[in-house]
């Protein structure tokens, strides 16, 4: 079996992310994240328009209402949707806006419309940061517990990796920031975790086995032995999430394309964060057994 | 009975059981009194399937006014009554924490109309030329809205023995001078007294049309908020919508699990085939522990479902890596399948406990939408533990003591 050396490149895959993370910071300090209503508060208004129409003349006509945002959004298989998001809206307002639309396009429909007050997202987001950070110091705990405290505290850098790459994607990105994100990184956490604990598991046994080789050469051995389970894992996973993305409609197409990216970066930190991590808090030069 | 006999009557058990679930939950089944409903008709669709009406209320107290838990449900149950007269099939309304209310109207078209029907607050007056209040709509014990004998709309209210009193009392009083109806601060109508009102009835004229007149009997029957509640999140998702979003999802759905069976396949052969049988009684369970939690299946809850479907296979794939592994190393298949699945068992539950954890954090501190896919996980995970486990390990062991298959090619070795 052909062993890759792969905690001897470490600092190369730490650069690899650092890099991603670094230009999603860059982003989200110059452009910030682009919150949704749910955390804004805010009206989005969906409309099936029910022919072609031109986005851009959508554009002019919310323009001319002087709302202090609004941003149009085609959507739909056939480009025929649009979505319309602005500032908390009155019933009057609201009313107007359709009326607008439907004499433009006679045959446009209101089909979804929501409006979140911004109250109600500022608790999501603490509670989502509570939320966070408990699911972390809970995965620790067990971790630590199951194996040792050093490889807890690789899987959780692990996590972090992961929140923090999947933030970048939506600030890079610019995509809405809702509710639905909050679940998708809850998710990816869930996921990457379980497939850290399976590389942990081996080297766990390895550990025992390989008594003499150094922490770098049972990682390295650990990872390969593992390979083809987490790469046959991760293409089920993003199967049956890409028939989703591709097939599942337009309300759930940011939620979903955050999720293979989640899911893309969970299986990454597994094998090039948590696994050398590991490996240099174990000291890499002196051998298991030593 | 041979091994070999007794194999075979195993899995044909097996896959009887799965092809009875699945008749149960396509077709429905009756046995003497009990009956189960198709999983079609019996699992819950939420408001962005089905299309309708979410309305998350909260309370504000005016000045010096406080909240008590008892206004919070003298409130809800205000709601709930304007509600019962939107005719809505299976209506929500529950107190969500401290002071707020969460409503949900499954299939209401018109959200104009519902909201303002929660909302208004419905403060009945009746006051007299000199500005004071003579009675309010606490008074008031039946609205209806009828027509008069010009066939125009009203509203025609009975008041109780107090309101009869009171009323007697003002119209002698302020005879051939305007009583005003103010509703909300505003007033609908200001009819003159023309005859001294005994039998407690009194109408409310100047309404423009009978279902105007409805509106506002059901409001005043409904009788008043005893606190401000303001709208502080409401969706309304349009039922052309819902059922669009439904439909693409359960296309996806099927497209993934097929995806996702027909990799195992071309991976695994035989393994994977039995791990694809074991998916379905995945996919089953899941559906049936659904229907009996009485769950609401949302968007993000099929999504999840989906994804779920495609890590459900993992612990399988961990298996059976084991026991490639192990059968690379020379064992037999029967000691290869034993002890891949032996050694594959502490990293299943290793693997799935931290999941799980993460997901009832995700449980217990998420709201709404959010709780629901935390659920939709932990169904998940703990099902793909036993049928991953159990159901592909039963059905593996005895086809392997059937001796129908020998070939370790056929095995993915």
């Amino acid at each position: 079996m052909r062993v890759y050396r792969i905690m001897e490149r470490k600092w190369l895959w730490f650069g690899i992310s650092l890099a991603v993370i670094a230009l999603g910071l860059f982003y989200l300090v110059t452009r910030g994240l682009n919150w949704g209503i749910d955390f804004t508060g805010g009206d989005i208004l969906h409309y099936n328009i029910g022919q072609p129409y031109s986005l851009d003349e959508a554009k002019k006509l919310m323009e001319s209402f002087n709302l202090r945002t609004v941003e149009v959004r085609e959507a739909g298989d056939d480009r025929q949707e649009l979505i319309v998001r602005t500032v908390v809206l009155t019933a009057d307002q609201q009313k107007k806006i359709t009326e607008a639309i439907r004499q433009k396009w006679p045959q446009a429909q209101l089909i979804r419309a929501e409006r979140v007050d911004a109250v109600i997202g500022k608790e999501l987001q603490r509670q989502a940061l509570i939320a966070l950070i408990i699911a972390n110091i809970g995965v620790l705990i067990y971790v630590a517990f199951r194996f040792e405290f050093k490889s807890g505290v690789a899987a959780i850098l692990a996590l972090v990796h992961d929140v923090l790459v999947m933030i970048s994607f939506y600030a890079i990105f610019y995509i809405p920031v809702d509710t639905t994100f909050i679940a998708a990184i809850l998710t990816v956490v869930g996921y990457s975790i379980n497939d850290t604990i399976v590389i942990f598991d081996r080297i766990r046994e390895n550990l025992k086995i390989m008594g003499k080789a150094s922490f770098n050469e049972i990682a390295n051995t650990s990872i390969v032995q593992t390979l083809a389970r987490s790469i046959n894992t991760s293409i089920t996973t993003l199967l049956s999430i890409i028939a989703l993305y591709f097939l599942g409609g337009e309300t759930i197409k940011d939620f979903t394309l955050a999720l293979i990216v989640g899911i893309m970066s969970g299986v990454y930190s597994t094998i090039f964060i948590a696994s050398p991590l590991w490996s240099m808090f174990r000291g890499q030069h002196r051998t298991a057994r030593a | 009975m041979s091994l070999r006999a007794r194999s075979l009557l195993k899995i044909a058990v097996i896959l009887l059981i799965g092809f009875f679930l699945a008749y149960m939950l396509y077709f429905g089944i009756k046995i003497g009194p009990y009956q189960v409903a198709p999983a079609k008709k019996a699992i819950k669709l939420g408001l962005d399937l089905q299309g309708g009406i979410y309305v998350l209320l909260e309370a504000k107290p005016k000045p010096g006014e406080t909240i008590t838990d008892e206004k919070m449900n003298a409130a809800k149950e205000v709601i709930a009554r304007r509600v019962d007269q939107l005719g809505v099939a299976e209506p929500v309304v529950v107190r969500q924490g401290e002071n707020r209310i969460r409503v949900e109207l499954p299939g209401v078209k018109d959200s104009q109309k519902a909201l303002e029907v929660i909302g208004k607050t419905a403060s009945l007056q009746f006051i007299g030329p000199d500005q004071k209040v003579i009675l309010t709509g606490d008074n008031v014990s039946d609205a209806k809205a009828v027509y008069d004998n010009l066939n125009r709309p009203l509203v025609s209210l009975k008041l109780d023995s107090e309101g009869a009193k009171k009323f007697e009392e003002a119209t002698k009083k302020f005879l051939n001078k305007p009583i005003a109806i103010v509703l909300d601060g505003e007033i609908i109508s200001a009819p003159v007294v023309m005859a001294v009102i005994t039998n407690g009835e009194a109408v409310i004229e100047g309404i423009s049309s009978i279902d105007e007149a409805a509106q506002l009997a059901a409001l005043i029957r409904g009788g008043a908020l005893p606190i401000d509640l303001e709208q502080r999140e409401i969706r309304s998702v349009g039922p052309t919508l819902g059922a669009d979003s439904l439909a693409k999802s359960l296309r996806a759905g099927i497209v993934g699990v097929f995806l996702v069976m027909a990799f195992m396949i071309l991976y695994y052969r035989i393994p994977g085939l039995i791990a694809d049988i074991a998916l379905m009684f995945y996919i089953m369970l899941t559906l049936i522990v659904f229907i009996m939690l009485d769950a609401t299946l949302t968007l993000p809850g099929i999504a999840g479902f989906i994804l779920s479907v495609g890590m459900a296979v993992d612990a399988n794939v961990l298996i059976f890596e084991r026991f490639k592994e192990e059968l690379r190393s020379g064992k037999t298949l029967r000691a290869a399948m034993d002890s891949g699945f032996y050694r594959a068992l502490t990293t299943i539950i290793d693997s799935n406990l931290t999941t799980i954890i993460a997901a009832l954090v995700l449980f217990y501190f998420g709201t709404g939408p959010i709780k629901g896919f935390a659920v939709t996980l932990i169904i998940g995970n703990i099902a793909s533990l036993f049928t991953a486990i159990v159901v592909t390990r039963i059905l593996l062991v005895n086809l392997i003591n059937t001796r129908l298959i020998t070939n370790k090619k056929l095995f993915s070795a």
